[in-house]
């Protein structure tokens, strides 16, 4: 057998190869091809039809053929073809990568980087993975079925309602929180690779060009054309920069731009110059487009849309946490924006764009997530005792200070009845939730003022719910915190009767949890038992 | 479920091969495979020659390194002081039937589709490192396998080839299993048991899954520091000592 396998490819780049809707991930021209015995199959395999038995699997229907790949629902069989289901497995989808008889390194580095990356997710934000097939043989990969449709129709319905934009966003930075957290970055967010579970948690599919930390990008040096889908590209995948999780967030961005005004904030460039231009060139502000589109939605998406990461949300946990409280947003001049920067403005930035490289290797996202924690103070500022609520001040200050990149998002609940309604305001006409906020925001006046807090690191929250400890784990599993910092009632009797807040916190949480005491001075009381002072919170 | 821990560069450090013995024993390892330098530097030459032979035995495979090859042919004068002290020393702690052992080991051993090496698979006896890109595409096309494992190198590392004839390398994250599949071809450095250089002190080792086609890099921590007294009570040089604390 002839082999070629030493010489490197030369690649005649077209420009613009584009897969489905204008993605760059192909690099045009075939490499060499190393021995023929390797790649063959795809073009040689007899093609898949309907009934074909694939390694324990029956192909029921076709669901989709697309460029890259065929979707068929399958389902499992024994060895003499009788159905043979798995109990409590979900139904199941063939993914087949067509393969032009291995001419098309994008269709097969893709395919091997999804067979590489599937196994290693879990969780209800990813389909779950089954098998996969031989490449040798026949290449697929076996799934769980995500019913429903992606999220791609509903760019034909645009400009959606806003507050389905808000939530839309939500959805898909919650499950981008969990990807980046398990150290993929997707690299092709989009809609069509965007689903919802009957739940409304949305599954991001296809990972055909994600890069797992741990794992050997085997697309980083297959390709000289920037890798995404030309619309949603971050600036920094133009750059050939392929670890940085905040480039899925400017995806998002995207996205919402698109669901709220209509239209796509970069067009959809097919040249790599095209592509280029979102370095210099800022989108017309949605404001612009859509007149009721509101400063704080404005402000969120054109956050996302920042060329530089360092300027966008840092993590889809922080970017979430803004969407779900808009009230909260601290307005820059993001928000205000009109019209597009100046000419001479864009001149400067194309000056400095022209043939520039990211300055610093992009940061992984695993040290992204960790330096933007979400930290959460749960505060009664209404019952703890004035030394609690100190040592608790102080104890997040030092956290703070030693996370420059953390939010601190302060918490306080407030106990309604379980049933029926509670007089929400008190004797004065004064709203008890906006007394309670007031508090909130006195108790960490201090830590702004000592740490100058930036805009839009801190955050203020009174939760109303009959049980605190539910409400401030379901608080922090919803925002999906880091880190966090309450008070522990003290020895008191009314642990003793009421049960302990931070011992139900500390037991349910999925996070790190710190419990701060007053350090009190030891008491011997009458009957020589030793007690330490009371310090109680939530009562 | 085969499993295969690949063991390499253990330069005599008796307590850097208990601790990964006993870590693949744990981890259900049911094959062994040792990739040359089992002494050279450390205390223990003789203890760690009679481990592997009688691993070898029992149907483990193991390829010469050049510090097995200079222990058996003796030191030359063109060596640095240092090294002919080694080699010196090294020679008068082995017996004759370890010193044969050690004589009658291959350059390579192939084993379905497994090539085991010490250096690299284009010149084995020749001892060049694989220490980029380019030497390890030259390594994988000297071979038919798909996996390749060689040691020499120090620090862990993984290369692989693809179809299209693009190579890559990537520096492996310990403990975190990493899939090979086999239309890739693919050369494994699991680093050095017996003296890491790498700035992390802990033995590497590498555990192969051939049936699962995957690869998990370990490190183990060990009593460095005994190690450590040891070569200094041997009366080789400090420097050799001083180096495993920081795997440096």
């Amino acid at each position: 057998m002839a082999r070629e396998q030493g010489k490197p490819a030369s690649r005649s780049v077209k420009s613009g190869t584009v897969r489905s809707s204008g993605a760059f991930n192909s690099g045009g021209g075939g490499g060499s091809r190393r021995g023929a015995d390797w790649y063959d199959v795809g073009g040689m395999a007899p093609p898949l039809e309907k009934g074909a038995i694939v390694d324990g699997f029956l192909l029921e229907k076709r669901l989709h053929q697309g460029g890259m790949a065929a979707m068929w629902r399958v389902s499992r069989v024994d060895a003499e073809g009788q159905p043979a289901p798995v109990a409590a497995e979900p139904p199941l989808i063939m993914k087949v990568p067509r393969i032009k008889g291995g001419e098309d390194p994008a269709t097969i580095v893709g395919y091997e980087v999804e067979q590489m990356i599937m196994p290693a997710l879990t969780g209800q934000h990813v389909p779950h993975y089954v098998a996969r097939g031989d490449f040798t043989r026949q290449p697929f990969i076996v799934m769980e079925h995500i019913a429903g449709d992606t999220l791609r129709p509903r760019l034909a319905e645009a400009p959606l309602a806003l507050d389905e934009v808000a939530e839309i966003g939500v959805r898909v930075a919650t499950a981008l929180h969990d990807l980046h957290r398990q150290h993929v970055v997707h690299l092709d967010v989009k809609p069509s690779n965007i689903m919802f579970r009957p739940d409304g948690a949305a599954v991001l599919v296809d990972y055909g060009l994600s890069r797992h930390e741990h794992l050997p990008d085997l697309l980083e040096e297959e390709f000289s054309l920037p890798m995404g889908t030309g619309p949603y590209m971050s600036p920094e995948q133009v750059q050939f920069i392929r670890n940085d999780p905040r480039s899925d967030l400017f995806a998002l961005g995207v996205m919402l731009y698109h669901f709220t005004t209509g239209e796509r904030p970069f067009g959809a460039p097919t040249s790599v110059r095209g592509l280029r231009k979102r370095l210099w060139i800022d989108p017309v502000p949605p404001r612009a487009l859509r007149p009721d589109c509101p400063p704080w939605l404005q402000e969120v998406i054109l956050k996302c849309l920042e060329v530089q990461p360092d300027k966008r949300y840092q993590t889809a946990a922080q970017l979430a946490l803004d969407l779900q409280e808009p009230e909260q947003i601290v307005l820059t001049r993001r928000a205000e924006r009109m019209v597009r920067s100046s000419q001479w403005t864009r001149l400067k930035r194309w000056f400095f764009a022209l043939g520039a490289e990211p300055l610093e290797a992009a940061p992984t996202a695993t040290e992204v997530l960790n330096r933007s924690t979400i930290v959460m103070a749960a505060v009664d500022v209404d019952h703890a005792s004035p030394d609690l609520l100190e040592q608790l001040r102080e104890t997040v200050r030092r956290i703070v200070l030693t996370e420059p990149g953390a939010r601190l998002a302060c918490v306080s609940v407030m106990r309604i009845a379980r049933i029926g309604t509670d007089a929400l305001t008190d004797h004065t006409g004064k709203s008890l939730h906006v007394k309670q906020l007031v508090g909130l925001k006195h108790w960490a006046r201090p830590i702004s003022k000592s740490l100058n807090l930036e805009d839009g690191r801190l955050t203020f929250h009174v939760l109303e719910a009959p049980d605190p400890a539910d409400a401030l784990v379901d608080f922090a599993r919803r925002n999906q915190v880091d880190h966090i910092v309450m008070g522990a009632r003290g020895n008191s009797l009314l642990r003793r009767y009421l049960g302990s807040v931070s011992s139900t916190v500390v037991a349910e949480s999925l996070c790190t949890v710190t419990v701060v005491r007053a350090s009190a001075p030891v008491e011997v009381d009458g009957d020589g038992k030793k007690s330490v002072a009371e310090t109680s919170q939530y009562q | 479920m085969t499993k295969i821990a690949v063991v390499t560069d253990l330069h005599a450090n008796r307590e850097a091969v208990e601790a990964v013995f006993a870590h693949a024993r744990a981890q259900g390892a049911t094959e062994w495979a040792f990739l040359g330098d089992f002494v050279g530097y450390g205390a223990d030459p003789a203890w760690v020659v009679d481990q592997v032979r009688e691993m070898v035995e029992g149907g483990a495979a193991a390829v010469c390194g050049n510090h097995d090859e200079a222990a058996v042919i003796g030191s030359t004068p063109q060596m640095r002081t240092e090294a002919r002290m080694v080699i010196d020393w090294t020679r008068a702690q082995l017996d004759p039937g370890q010193l044969d052992f050690l004589a009658a080991l291959p350059f390579q051993v192939q084993r379905e589709d497994r090539l085991y090496v010490h250096a690299n698979a284009f010149a084995p006896s020749q001892w060049e490192y694989v220490q980029g890109r380019a030497d390890a595409v030259r390594s994988i096309h000297a071979t038919t396998c798909h996996y390749t494992f060689c040691g020499h190198v120090h620090e862990p590392a993984l290369y692989h080839l693809g179809a299209t004839g693009k190579a890559g390398d990537f520096k492996p994250t310990p403990e975190v299993p990493i899939p090979l599949p086999g239309y890739r071809q693919w050369l494994v450095i699991p680093g050095s048991a017996g003296q890491p250089r790498d700035g992390n002190p802990a033995a590497c080792y590498a555990m192969f899954e051939p049936g699962a086609q995957r690869i998990t890099y370990h490190r183990v921590p060990y009593d460095h520091e005994s190690a450590a007294a040891k070569i200094r009570a041997a009366g080789l040089p400090d420097r050799l000592a001083a180096r495993l604390a920081e795997g440096v």
